[in-house]
């Protein structure tokens, strides 16, 4: 397993005036599928932003640590992986093609082994050289997943992982989300409470409201 | 490796969606033809052509260069970098990407005004060739980091040329200075001055971009 850990040090967000959430203190660790849950508009998406690194925090500090070491900013994208419905891929290109380049621009070599297992995962191998422009909302979903997991990340981001996904396409993301978290550390943010009820933890953002 | 993989990436993307070309190329046809049109049978000074070659290249720069980052947030793809590179790869893959399209840009436009206009007379070409050299390199640099601090915003199409013109003026004045000496014969050495000017440019602004980029491209 790996030793990944992310801790949130007196997280605070502002928009403008308006509070988002107010110290927010919480530790995750490898191993573990953690929730994060609220109403709309609680901040669900700006937490798991900010845990990205993907937009700042008004006030506070996130700590990525793979064992003993901290990760720098500049290098967490190789150790993260991150779905969400407000992720897009390149539509001009195939399935196939967005994850090469993908790997390429990471400095990784391309696995084709485990792309083709993903791509079999998620049932798009046979659409692996369609334009991803022709995919429908569920197929984009499905591809976010291998484009999150291709490059062997530890810790993975799933925000809302199951929106715009059909029965069968749901329970493929729970497993692969239950098997994941095996190995690494996973935070799931969602409203669904078939999403949450695989987390062992849940942040609740409503209590981080003044 | 990395930025030339991005690069790769936006060089595939280009041919498949003529996002900048054809805004480039339809620019450089249409500029070109308005000055052929209003010239009529007028012919032009050497120094008048010498300094419309700078403005159709300073116009079309503003038409085409943004793209590099306004196709991304305008694709909502800009996560999807953040996600798979760090700042500095993708301004480098950006800047080799803009470098490509001014490089071919000012090519297409320097020879169709030699073709087209006969008083534009080079007289000593390695001048213009090192002028037009760095000249390049200082647009595509300044015009790929304004590209990113404008993609943020909501009126893109008006701040490019407003924001870039106050920034690409000093390089475009040591422009037209070179390519009229270059055209008036003088020799490299005795233009010393303006291109040690065009070399610190290029200097500052490259050093400038990359210390500011991390600023510009995080929310």
């Amino acid at each position: 397993m790996t030793d990944y850990s992310v801790e949130l040090k007196n997280l605070v967000k502002y928009f403008g005036r308006r509070l988002i959430f107010d110290d927010i203190n919480f530790k995750f660790t490898a191993g573990n599928i953690y929730g994060i849950s609220g109403p709309n508009g609680s901040g669900k998406s700006t937490l798991v932003k900010i845990i990205a690194d993907l937009i700042s925090p008004t006030r506070g500090n996130v700590i990525h640590k793979a064992g003993d070491k901290v990760v720098e900013a500049e290098q967490l994208h190789n150790h993260m992986g991150f779905v969400s419905p407000y992720l897009y891929l390149y539509d001009e290109f195939t399935a196939e093609e967005n994850l090469i380049h993908f790997s390429n621009i990471r400095g990784k070599k391309f696995q084709r082994d485990k792309a083709v297992h993903l791509l079999n995962e998620v049932n798009l191998f046979e659409r692996r050289n369609d334009l991803v422009r022709g995919y429908s909302s569920g197929m984009k979903q499905r591809l976010k997943f291998i484009f999150a997991l291709l490059h062997n990340p530890m810790l993975l981001i799933f925000d809302e992982p199951t929106s715009n996904l059909d029965d069968a396409g749901k329970n493929k993301v729970y497993e692969l989300i239950s098997l994941e978290a095996k190995n690494n550390l996973v935070i799931v943010a969602s409203n669904e409470r078939a999403d949450l009820a695989l987390c062992k933890e849940i942040i609740e953002l409503e209590k981080f409201k003044r | 490796m990395k930025s030339y993989s991005l690069f790769r990436k936006d060089w595939q993307s280009e041919i498949r969606t003529r996002y900048a070309i054809n805004a480039l190329a339809m620019f450089i046809l249409v500029t070109i033809s308005v000055i052929m049109f209003s010239i009529g049978n007028e012919k032009l000074s050497a120094d008048l052509t010498g300094g419309l070659l700078w403005v159709v290249i300073f116009f079309s720069a503003m038409s085409g260069l943004s793209r590099a980052f306004v196709s991304e947030e305008e694709r909502g793809t800009t996560m999807t970098l953040h996600l798979i590179a760090s700042p500095s790869t993708i301004y480098s893959g950006k800047l080799i990407f803009n470098l490509l399209l001014v490089f071919l840009m000012n090519l297409v436009i320097t020879i169709l005004f030699s073709m087209l206009f006969p008083s534009f007379i080079i007289k000593n070409f390695l001048l213009f060739t090192i002028a037009f050299f760095f000249g390049n390199i200082g647009i595509a640099v300044s015009s790929t980091i304004i590209a990113a601090i404008i993609s943020k915003a909501s009126s893109k199409g008006t701040l490019y040329p407003v924001l870039s013109f106050p920034i690409l003026l000093p390089l475009i004045l040591t422009l037209l200075e070179l390519t009229k000496f270059s055209m008036e014969g003088n020799s490299v050495a005795a233009s010393q001055v303006e291109i040690y000017v065009l070399l610190c440019y290029d200097v500052i602004m490259t050093t400038a971009s990359y210390l500011l980029f991390d600023f510009i491209w995080k929310e």
